[in-house]
């Protein structure tokens, strides 16, 4: 157990940081995933046919596995992490796209009706009343997105030292150390609980206007979704 | 004044949702559009605002075509009610009523301190401020909305449904408040329901719209419930429009009898002398004037008027203030078939029969034929 957090050198990083290149690989897709997907679906909100065929494309990007990616990326991109990002990102959109669809449509049709009756502009009125309102939908893809996100870092190890956290598999088999696979597993799940709670308190914080059942307000039923952990973590297995 | 001039609304489809409209409503007062489902009066209303763009026509506020000004300076102008009150669910109560104060540009203290002026006026506790609209009834939502719109101070409301979707009971509340807030500020209203008992209580015009967008007639309320322009008009008032017209004929004209009242320590020969009058019953008053009840004259004993056996008299109705119709109400749910009229203090002011009722309904209808109101000469000179 001593040798528990013993990273073999041609990691090149010790345990934390791998966890800060587990965390940069994993969350910089979800970043880039939310600033491609809110103008995407607002495209989709507002051009309805655009929906069903948008829905259809990310579907099918999601299909496709990360080694296809990468081998077609690594002419361009090399073994760079940027090679293992940007099917990262590709693949929050099948989360993102649909959760702020949702969210935006949620958006009751009084509620839309008054602000444009008292003159809020198109801009405006995205930005200040349909974006808020979408926010717990929002956040609820944005827990899918991370927690996958978090779990598909690993097959980074596929281009060589790109992996993370996953790499540290790829060692215990080769070196015979078990350990570092326990790790590989311990740290992934962990990273992934805690970056689902923090995303559960940023939410609490953004939307004091929630009903929280306890007061026995009536629900205007924004968007709330089950949780999000379960359907991400059976997709562990790409 | 908002002229609204020959305005046709055609969807793409060749639908027609409003057919060569014309209406001018006037400053100050509440217009009231009615009609049924799919005749245009929402649409209407949304034309004057420019949510909806008219086909053909134009929309004059105050002799300029509305389109002169850009959209959303027009519509900051104009407050919005809308059916569910429409409240940003993400904002606080004090926060969504300065939405459009904010937007022109007020500070947000400024803002924040018209908006607490304004939960006032419309009659919410000032401790909602920091609540948000899910924590509120249907009703306070709905004054939360009025508030909203009245915000800015603009001259003109539009209302669109406002109140359809709370309880009966609410829904008094809400529009007597309007009529009180409305007897303040003075604003230029438009109103648009489907229920003709809210288009009669709160209109001082009606316009009755009918399905395809035409419309049927533009009257004073009073005007409607007695000349309806046609068959659908007069299908649309119901059945007891005759009785409802009587709330716009006041009971100062009725002649109160005042002898067949006796007070509860009333001796013997006052008793006598009150049988003697036009009425086979007497009533009974407290010592403060108060009405008790009726008995018939030989059945009381001087003295010993016992109030238990007395024959209810049930709810008086206000001598001068209330209208016909309460009065009516009064005489054919009494008991003896006669009504009681009280002063604003309760006292009792005197009876009258369903006889004399009656013969003060003929005398006001008369009235009403040959003189209409100045208010009724004006209404028809914009029919058209």
């Amino acid at each position: 157990m001593n040798r528990f957090f013993d990273i073999p050198s041609d990691l090149q990083h010790d345990w934390l940081g791998l966890i800060g290149l587990h965390l940069r690989e994993a969350l910089l897709p979800v970043l880039a995933g939310l600033l491609l997907a809110l103008p995407l679906a607002q495209l989709c909100v507002r051009l309805r046919w655009l929906y069903p065929p948008v829905l259809w494309a990310t579907t099918v990007l999601y299909a496709i596995p990360s080694l296809a990616f990468f081998v077609v990326l690594i002419d361009y991109t090399g073994q760079t992490e940027l090679t293992v990002m940007i099917p990262l990102t590709i693949y929050t959109l099948m989360v993102l796209v649909p959760a702020i669809v949702d969210g935006v449509r949620s958006v009751p049709q009084e509620t839309l009706a008054a602000a444009t009756a008292m003159g809020f502009g198109p801009v405006r009125r995205y930005a200040q009343v349909q974006l808020p309102i979408a926010v717990p939908a929002i956040i609820a893809g944005l827990r899918v997105a991370t927690v996958s996100s978090i779990s598909l870092v690993s097959v980074g190890m596929l281009i060589g030292n790109q992996g993370a956290l996953g790499n540290l598999l790829h060692d215990a088999q080769i070196y015979n150390r078990p350990e570092l696979a326990w790790n590989s597993v311990l740290t992934s799940a962990a990273l992934a609980v805690l970056a689902d709670v923090l995303l559960v308190v940023v939410r609490v914080l953004l939307t004091p206007w929630m009903p929280t059942g306890r007061s026995g307000g009536r629900s205007r039923g924004a968007g709330v979704r089950p949780d999000p952990a379960v359907p991400a973590l059976e997709d562990a297995a790409r | 004044m908002i002229r609204i001039d020959s305005v046709t609304k055609r969807y793409p489809d060749g639908t027609v949702a409003v057919d060569r409209l014309s209406l001018d409503i006037p400053d100050r007062s509440i217009t009231v559009l009615v009609g049924p489902s799919g005749c245009g009066k929402t649409t209407t209303l949304r034309m004057i605002n420019r949510m909806v763009e008219p086909s053909e026509g134009a929309i004059l506020i105050d002799g300029v075509d509305s389109r002169q000004q850009p959209v959303n300076t027009l519509r900051r102008g104009m407050g919005y009610v809308i059916q569910n009150a429409g409240l940003f669910q993400h904002r606080t109560i004090v926060d969504n009523i300065a939405t459009v104060p904010r937007m022109l540009g007020w500070s947000k203290d400024k803002a924040r301190a018209r908006a607490r002026e304004l939960m006032e006026r419309v009659g919410l506790d000032a401790s909602f401020a920091k609540r948000y609209p899910y924590q509120l009834s249907g009703g306070q939502q709905q004054r939360v909305g009025v508030a909203r719109a009245l915000a800015a101070d603009p001259p003109v409301l539009l209302m669109d449904e406002p109140f359809s979707a709370v309880d009966p009971v609410v829904r008094k509340g809400l529009q007597d408040e309007l009529l009180r807030i409305q007897a303040e500020l003075g604003k230029t209203i438009v109103f648009v329901t489907h229920d003709i008992d809210e288009a009669v209580k709160l209109g001082t015009m009606v316009a009755v719209l009918r399905t395809g967008g035409r419309l049927a007639q533009f009257a004073p309320p009073a005007e409607l419930l007695s000349d309806p322009a046609d068959a659908f008009v007069e299908d649309f008032l119901g059945a007891d429009r005759g009785i409802r017209r009587l709330s716009f004929f006041s009971s100062a004209g009725l002649e109160l009898l005042t002898a067949p009242v006796v007070a509860i320590d009333a001796t013997a020969e006052q008793i006598a002398a009150r049988g003697a009058a036009e009425s086979p019953y007497v009533l009974v008053t407290g010592l403060d004037g108060r009405p008790l009840g009726w008995s018939e004259p030989d059945r009381l004993t001087a003295g010993q008027i016992d109030v238990g056996r007395l024959l209810a008299c049930g709810r008086p109705f206000v001598a001068g203030q209330d209208s016909l119709r309460a009065a009516l109400d009064c005489a054919v749910l009494s008991p003896t078939g006669w009504a009681v009229a009280v002063d604003h203090e309760g006292r009792a002011a005197g009876v009258v029969s369903q006889d004399s009722i009656a013969e003060a309904i003929r005398g006001a209808h008369a009235a009403g034929r040959e003189e209409p109101k100045t208010i009724k000469a004006g209404a028809r000179k914009v029919i058209r």
